[in-house]
């Protein structure tokens, strides 16, 4: 069993850890850091449950390895709120758009949306469609998610 | 006093804030101290004899704890019976491992239980399994025929059961009708995928002879049952919790071999077991809805009266009957929808094949039974060159009809009613909605662009609330706190927030102040399962009558406290007061203080302890919520993509307790509709009956872009069968969207669509002829 030892940034955390080489992120973040709001829907890289953001931007914590991630900063849905636990704009935009039903796709939706509208605070619906096109969700028919992301936008950029 | 209203108000979900912020509690996230994984070796055959199982390089691997058979675990007995029936001809289940036989890709067949997962699925490849293999049966119309392989080797045949459904004159409505019309009809709706698959955790603490199940399920207390049967274990000793359920759509109400055999191995090894379902797992060994063949006859009156529908129907049941036979009852006991047809003659063939266990999902049947209700008025509709909304008026029971006798009976032989509704008003409502009228000009327009442009039409109506029970309690603590316990359980609809709206409405407080526990054995006495729309009216008018109950004893003390009659008082954020002095009152706190009791204190003369109150609602037949759907799609006429433009929805659930919910039941319904006809389908090799749709690469799911421009409205009326007025809401999405979207591709290519799912491919070859 090949193990090393990693350093990473987790949720503005710096971490430490000696892993096991062939555990994925996701596994890594779940089990070994008790950060259990990263949920893992596939572990084929298609649902887009996992998705975290590493060193800002959306990836799947299930197609890359814990050592790929040493060095780096990662992101969970756990870190999305403030320090005080206010949700964020995109969070309470969730909440009061009905944007979750069984809350599984959720932290994916929430950590793709966030790194999408850090690159595009001002997008079109189909834009917002297209940005969750790889994720997944089973209860919602997606529309409400559009709407949550859309709303959200609007706020951050000081519009409602 | 005047305060806005708990009930009716779109309400922000009391589940949500915990989640958004990574808090959910899923039965993953639950990490027991000195907990071991559990991974399984799974048939990879069809069909086959097992000759034996050699384990050893398994068990030598450095991190395992046990590789066991059903010989090691001890479960040589066949799982219980979910759901018996007098007509079941083959009661089949499973064993948690398997014995001597397996009988399809993914049965399970030995566990291992390691220190983690990774090591527990290294281990379960070492695992050799000696094969004999026998012929497999996987097509549905070859299985069901008389010299078919037998999917099981013991078996006289592959009929599970025969059932049907028939009231009326069949035969004369035949003989007699100006129009008979004969078609056949192929539909599949895939698998269940639930963004979280199945898992289970399994401990047993010996220290209070405890064995606690948690699981990934939509059914605690059944599940409780049924482990007590097999373990022969008391059901107190046994808790069963689902806790957070990442989704659930019907597979997740079905008792499965995991959830036995972690029970029975916990039981053994004395530690805390987790088996966490991977989604290739899921694809072989969650329930599904696959086939249905129906040959239809229906016979009409010169006007387009529907006089009779008789039907011939064979079902794809899988290689078990682990929940009975009600996916294939809901296909026919639907009949005759909302519409008032005089005659039904239905015979369904329940089949064994070798491929995974068919149960019920989204829609339990109804989605089959509507597809072929819709299609047949649709099929009227072309022969007679008539519109297809004319149809459906000339059909659809009408208003003053209500409470309407369709000539069905329920299970218990009671006549099948449906309590009230507006047809025609929800018909007329969407298709105003839709411009259904100006849809030609639609057509032209789309016509220039290349584009084929079509109309579909769907009305549905739907049994919801079904029997028996589901039970609540609402208990105001000393410390003000109102809980609310109930054994229905949840999977994402939100029933947490409207079983708090329901209890605030009595009791004067905000539904955030309202703590619901449920989906816990432990919690509360009895339940039985979150399926077939029917929380909202089984828990909710129990949370309602015990509410009510609840309140008026609060008033009650209240108005000896306070010296005056109980009608001059209200009740009001967290108190009892008198009408007009508001100041002048006392807190629900101090009133439950007062029921608390105190040691060699008598309590209050005339009052129970407690400032509680538990109800039942008694459900003696279903009541029915009912719409009317229109699709709006475009082919492409080249490449046979269709795109769902518009859909559109008018709908009537009775009292809508929190429209912002229903609207996303709603929303979310129609698109696992869109989802089983555009893209979901289970495949399988037809010799090797090796499935080859197991990952989402190959097995489609709707994604956002996908997904229609949606136009809800709403009918209120109703319910006078409960004290709340409410119907079910949670499958009304789905059941009519499959015939609407069907019966949209076949007026934008302008040939006959009698199936689904419809891939471009299939669309191309239907325009082509």
């Amino acid at each position: 069993m090949d193990r090393r030892t990693i350093s990473l940034t987790v949720n503005g955390k710096r971490i430490t850890r000696d892993v096991e080489t062939r555990q994925h992120l996701g596994d890594f973040l779940r089990r070994e850091l008790g950060l259990t709001g990263t949920h893992l829907g596939c572990e084929h890289g298609v649902c887009g449950a996992c998705t975290i953001l590493l060193d800002g931007e959306a990836v799947r914590s299930c197609l890359m390895l814990a050592v790929q991630a040493d060095g780096r900063h990662v992101t969970t849905t756990e870190g999305l709120a403030s320090a005080d636990g206010a949700l964020s704009p995109l969070q309470q935009a969730f909440w009061e758009e009905h944007g979750l039903q069984c809350g599984f796709c959720t932290p994916g939706m929430l950590t793709t949306l966030t790194a999408f509208l850090r690159e595009n605070p001002n997008p079109t619906e189909d834009e917002v469609r297209d940005a969750i096109s790889g994720n997944l969700c089973r209860c919602t028919g997606y529309a409400n998610i559009v709407a949550a992301a859309l709303s959200a936008a609007r706020r951050m950029r000081g519009e409602a | 006093m005047d305060r806005p209203r708990s009930i009716g108000a779109s309400v922000k979900r009391v589940e949500d804030p915990a989640i958004l912020k990574g808090g959910g509690r899923y039965v993953d996230d639950l990490a027991l101290p000195g907990m071991l994984e559990v991974a399984f070796v799974r048939s990879s055959e069809a069909h086959a004899r097992i000759r034996g199982i050699d384990t050893q390089a398994a068990a030598a691997l450095e991190g395992v704890h046990a590789v066991w058979t059903y010989k090691e675990l001890g479960g040589d007995k066949r799982m219980v019976q979910a759901n018996p029936h007098p007509l079941l001809k083959q009661n089949i289940t499973q064993y948690p491992l398997a014995r001597d036989e397996v009988c399809y890709v993914g049965e399970t067949i030995a566990m291992v239980i390691a220190e983690n997962r990774y090591i527990a699925e290294d281990a379960a490849q070492l695992v050799q399994v000696d094969y004999e293999p026998l012929a497999a049966v996987i097509d549905l119309r070859m299985a069901a025929k008389a010299d078919a392989p037998r999917a099981h080797l013991d078996s006289p045949d592959n009929l599970v059961a025969r059932l049907g459904q028939k009231f009326g004159d069949a035969e004369g409505a035949f003989k007699n009708a100006a129009h008979v019309f004969r078609e056949s009809y192929l539909q599949h709706r895939g698998g269940c995928h639930s963004m979280e698959c199945r898992g289970v955790v399994a401990s047993y603490e010996a220290f209070s002879d405890q064995l606690t199940l948690w699981s990934s399920t939509q059914s605690p207390y059944l599940i409780r049952g049924f482990l007590s049967q097999y373990l022969g274990r008391e059901e107190q000793r046994i808790r069963v919790v689902a806790p957070d359920v990442g989704g659930g759509f019907g597979p997740k109400a079905a008792h499965y071999p995991e959830e036995v055999a972690l029970a029975l191995a916990a039981l053994k090894i004395g530690r805390p077991l987790k088996w966490i379902e991977d989604r290739r797992e899921h694809f072989v060994s969650t329930t599904q809805q696959r086939d249905q063949a129906w040959e239809v006859e229906v016979a009409c009156d010169a006007q387009g009266k529907v006089l009779a529908i008789r039907a011939r129907v064979l079902h794809d049941h899988g290689a078990y009957v682990p929940y009975g036979l009600l996916l294939a009852l809901g296909s026919v006991n639907n009949f005759p929808g909302p519409y008032t047809i005089g005659a039904v003659d239905l015979a369904i063939d329940v089949i064994f094949t070798n491929t995974v266990p068919t149960t019920p999902i989204r829609g339990a049947g109804r989605p089959y039974a509507n597809f072929i209700l819709e299609r047949s008025m649709d099929c009227v509709a072309r022969n007679l060159k008539l519109d297809r909304a004319e149809v459906r008026r000339r059909n659809l029971v009408r208003k003053e009809q209500m409470p309407y006798s369709t000539g069905a009976k329920l299970p218990n032989g009671k006549p099948v009613m449906f309590d009230s509704g507006d047809y025609h008003g929800v018909l007329e409502m969407v298709l105003k909605n839709s411009r259904y009228e100006n849809r030609e000009a639609r057509r032209e327009e789309a016509l220039k662009r290349g584009k084929r442009l079509g109309f579909g039409l769907s009305s549905y109506n739907e049994d919801t609330g079904i029997a028996p029970f589901e039970g609540a309690s609402v208990r105001v603590f000393p410390s003000g706190k109102v809980v609310v316990t109930s054994g229905a359980g949840a999977q994402g609809q939100g029933v947490r927030t409207v079983l708090a709206q329901i209890a605030a409405e009595q009791l004067g407080v905000k539904p955030e102040d309202v703590l619901v526990e449920i989906g816990d054995t432990s919690l509360f006495p009895m339940g039985m399962s979150t399926v077939g729309s029917r929380t909202t009216v089984t828990a909710g008018s129990s949370v309602h009558l015990a509410a009510v109950e609840v309140r008026a004893k609060a008033i009650r003390l209240a108005a000896e406290a306070l010296e005056c009659a109980p009608v001059d008082l209200e009740i009001d954020a967290g108190a009892v007061r008198l009408k007009g002095v508001p100041d002048k009152h006392v807190t629900l706190a101090d009133l439950a203080r007062r029921l608390a009791g105190q040691v060699n204190v008598p309590s209050p003369a005339g009052f129970t302890p407690g400032l509680e109150a538990t109800a039942y609602h008694a459900v003696e037949r279903p009541v029915y919520a009912n719409g009317a759907n229109v699709a709006v799609v475009e082919v492409d006429a080249q490449t046979g993509d269709v795109e769902v433009l518009d859909y559109f929805v008018a709908h009537d659930c009775g009292t809508l307790v929190n429209p912002q919910l229903v609207e996303g039941q709603i929303v979310g319904g129609v698109a696992h509709g869109i989802s089983n006809v555009l893209f979901e389908r289970m495949v399988y090799d037809k010799e090797s009956g090796q499935p080859q749709t197991t990952n989402y690469g190959e097995y489609l799911l709707i994604t956002a872009p996908e997904m229609p421009q949606m136009h809800l409205a709403h009918m209120e009326t109703p319910s006078p069968w409960n004290p709340l007025g409410v119907k079910g809401a949670g499958e009304g999405g789905t059941i009519p969207c499959l015939a609407a979207v069907v019966s949209a591709v076949e007026d934008a290519i302008g040939a006959k669509v009698n199936e689904y799912p419809l891939s471009p491919e299939r669309i191309v070859e239907l325009m082509t002829g």
